[in-house]
């Protein structure tokens, strides 16, 4: 094992997680999932998060779909999905995801179409960067792994 | 974990087995607490389903009120004098569900006389306080904020064992006004108490839907065992069973957690 291979991208590792928590991309339920994470399920957050991303898009369609012809949008419908993502992505520490969710459920409340497809296009955009970031974040735990390393556990205040 | 709390669950589930038409159990692993968790979000029972998991809890989810009466064998009518009853120490629910709310599933358990003595914790990403008020007088145990933490589970858990503890120290005695054995806590809460008398040895004085099957069909769930916990060194480590009072979890909220008389525990 090279000492300073592990040493530099634990490092990197630590700078980029930190970076995801200041820009707000991540919040303290992330840090909660990491915790959950051991030896023994070194992939428990990945899973975790590719579940999400999986009902982000569904999610996504369907909204897209009941906001699609403004003369019967499904406001009902509308409100479900958002309700279901704003939970999970609370669950899985998405905060720029969820805090979307939250103007989405406003102008769901008030039935502005107009307001809500705007918040699903900030949604999809949220959850695609969220995804490319974090699949980044796995590729280092990944290189770390692989060079004989242990995963830095880190800790965000 | 405290590997004592292992003997009270033992006991309280051999005590619910005995009530019931004396059937014979096998012998059951002393961590064997099991979970039934239910929540319509697949991610909230994947991490629900961890943290019980990694808390030593045997967990059993699924995804509706519907699938969890259906695997207690609540779900249909015809009662029967020989019950293979499972043993479920916890009931975690979301409140917010299709088709059928948490709180309505709480209610059908209350009602039921083989799982009314199951303790019911209420989980929901909203802070409604006559929602917590509702449940809670309706006989939750408690009422759990979302996103969840591990803080929040280890708690439970400590707590669960800790009340069976007390509650079959002071087996005799009315719940509420036991007197506390080893420790020095005020009387535990009242909901959350097993006593053998209140097993399903006579008829149900409700009416409820009772199971009649002797292994209630299956349908798709997600079905965990957990193998002995993996020791956290976690900074939280509220769980000894004589402390109650031990350091909380410094990022809660007071209102995050709503329980009727909890000794200690915010």
């Amino acid at each position: 094992m090279n000492t300073v291979v592990v040493a530099q991208l634990q490092r990197q590792f630590q700078e980029y997680l930190v970076s995801l928590y200041q820009q707000g991309f991540l919040d303290n339920q992330f840090t909660e999932l990491r915790k959950l994470q051991d030896e023994g399920t070194p992939d428990f957050v990945a899973e975790v998060v590719s579940l999400f991303f999986d009902d982000c898009s569904k999610l996504i369609n369907s909204m897209s779909r009941s906001l699609g012809r403004p003369e019967s949008v499904d406001f009902k419908q509308v409100d479900s999905g958002v309700h279901q993502l704003k939970g999970s992505s609370s669950s899985v520490g998405a905060r720029r995801v969820k805090n979307v969710c939250i103007s989405f459920k406003e102008c769901c409340d008030v039935q502005n179409r107009e307001g809500c497809l705007r918040c699903l296009q900030q949604v999809d955009y949220e959850y695609k960067m969220l995804k490319t970031k974090l699949e980044d974040l796995f590729n280092l735990e990944q290189q770390i792994l692989q060079a004989g390393g242990t995963i830095p556990q880190i800790n965000i205040n | 974990m405290a590997r004592d709390g292992g003997v009270s669950c033992l006991r309280s589930s051999e005590t619910m087995r005995v009530g019931i038409g004396g059937m014979e159990s096998p012998p059951l692993d002393l961590d064997d607490v099991h979970v039934l968790a239910v929540d319509d979000s697949l991610v909230d029972r994947i991490v629900i389903e961890r943290l019980l998991r990694i808390t030593s809890c045997k967990v059993t989810a699924v995804d509706s009120g519907w699938r969890a009466l259906e695997f207690l064998g609540l779900d249909n009518e015809k009662a029967s004098a020989e019950l293979d009853r499972l043993k479920v120490d916890l009931i975690i629910t979301d409140y917010c569900m299709p088709g059928m709310t948490g709180y309505e599933l709480l209610k059908k358990i209350k009602e039921s006389s083989s799982f009314r003595q199951v303790p019911v914790v209420i989980m929901s990403s909203e802070n409604v306080l006559t929602r917590i008020d509702r449940c809670l007088e309706e006989g939750a145990e408690d009422f759990l904020l979302k996103p969840v933490k591990l803080a929040d589970v280890k708690r439970l858990r400590s707590s669960l064992t800790r009340d069976v503890k007390l509650s079959n120290a002071n087996k005799r005695k009315l719940p509420e006004d036991s007197v506390p054995v080893n420790t020095s806590l005020p009387p535990p809460p009242s909901p959350f108490t097993i006593s053998p008398d209140s097993s399903d040895s006579s008829p149900p004085s409700t009416i409820s839907p009772e199971s009649s099957d002797s292994s209630p069909p299956l349908s798709p769930v997600e079905i965990f065992s957990s193998p002995l916990s993996s020791l956290l060194d976690d900074e939280d480590d509220d769980v000894l069973p004589s402390s109650p009072e031990s350091s909380p979890a410094p990022e809660e909220s007071p209102v995050r957690r709503q329980k009727m008389g909890s000794p200690g525990l915010d």
